[in-house]
């Protein structure tokens, strides 16, 4: 544990300093190149912050309405079909929507029902394995002002849902 | 995309509010979500900077030559479309390393930079071409080599092997990596451009 712990709080700092070090022997101008760059991250911010405030504000309605705990009790009933655990389904449905949302609904899973029992590794398999879709693709394609974005939704809540089955009973094999 | 998905999550759950009776939650949260956005972006502010920042003095080096030389057949394949363009293929290779080494902070300013350099390519610049559709998808998969938040957030609520879900996340991952990936191919196969 602390070795893992060890290797990824080691990650940051050696990719900075190596590429830090790098400009250095190839006599280029650090920290002029640095403030080039940085400057440009201004830029990006800006563009995404809009996006930012009106998905915010769609998606704290969801939760806040409470349409999303009637949604599952009426699915509920097809998810004992398919043995999927009802109690993972609201981590299912916020995990693609909201970050720290999903983050606390695990969080409770985890509390609730034991960190270490199948449904809170479940919770944590899914958290791991899965990242916030819409707020990813709606970044991506508000710093560049893409409006038409095919068939990425789709394609994205296809791998979420792959990913969520998968964990689920990859969790019920290895318990 | 959000022109569609946008109204129906805000006319689904304000109606939804209005008829259960749950307005106050409804209006607390609007204001609550205003201030997480502006939240979200100071802390964005600070740590695109940074990455942007470093990512232009790696730019100048011979760093991401080398990189993108290890990383090329995999960029070929997900990639077929951007052959040639040496710049956005190292900035596909820096935002693949952070991804796989659990830093998000530093992949999401990388990868918007990749974005901003396919846009230029791009000839409708109101629709994501297929090379940035794959790119999105494939940071929507989440590809990590340790899982650290949640590792982290285990060994907070006291779990006597935080780690045990490093294996099973790695499944997990992989699967929806494949899916999402297969799945992108086959749309691209099937559909033109701008039809979707």
């Amino acid at each position: 544990m602390s070795f893992v712990n060890f290797i990824s709080s080691l990650a940051m700092p050696i990719i900075i300093l190596w590429i830090v070090l790098y400009g250095l022997i190839e006599k280029t101008k650090v920290f002029d190149n640095f403030l080039e760059g940085a400057k440009e991250g201004l830029e990006i911010v800006l563009s995404i912050f809009p996006t930012l405030v009106g998905l915010f504000v769609a998606i704290g309605a969801l939760r806040a309405s409470g349409i999303i705990n009637m949604i599952i009790n009426i699915i509920t009933p097809f998810l004992n079909i398919i043995q999927f655990p009802s109690e993972i389904m609201p981590l299912a449905m916020l995990r693609p929507i909201s970050g720290s949302a999903s983050i606390a609904v695990a969080t409770d899973i985890m509390k609730n029902y034991g960190v270490d029992s199948t449904l809170g590794i479940i919770a944590s398999v899914i958290m791991g394995s899965t990242e916030t879709t819409l707020y990813t693709i709606a970044i991506y394609t508000a710093c560049v002002k893409i409006k038409k974005t095919r068939f990425v939704l789709a394609s994205s809540l296809i791998a979420d849902i792959v990913g969520i089955l998968v964990s689920v009973i990859v969790c019920r094999i290895l318990s | 995309m959000l022109n569609i998905i946008w109204p129906i999550f805000i006319i689904l759950s304000f109606s939804y509010a209005i008829f259960s009776g749950n307005l106050e939650n409804l209006n607390n949260s609007i204001f609550e979500s205003t201030k997480d956005a502006i939240n979200l972006c100071i802390s964005l502010l600070g740590t695109i900077c940074l990455w942007n920042g470093i990512m232009q003095v790696a730019s100048k080096t011979t760093i991401l030559q080398k990189l993108t030389r290890i990383l090329k057949p995999v960029i070929r394949f997900l990639f077929p479309e951007i052959q040639g363009n040496s710049i956005v293929y190292q900035e596909i290779a820096m935002n693949m390393v952070a991804n796989i080494l659990g830093l998000g902070n530093a992949a999401t300013p990388l990868g918007l930079k990749a974005m901003k350099s396919m846009q230029k390519e791009n000839s409708q610049k109101d629709t994501l071409t297929n090379s940035m559709a794959t790119f999105i998808i494939l940071n929507t998969a989440s590809i990590q080599l340790i899982p650290t938040t949640v590792i982290a957030i285990r060994s907070s609520l006291g779990s006597e092997e935080p780690t045990s879900i490093v294996f099973p996340v790695w499944i997990a991952t992989v699967c929806a990596a494949v899916a999402g990936i297969a799945s992108t191919k086959l749309f691209i196969k099937f559909s033109k451009k701008g039809k979707l």
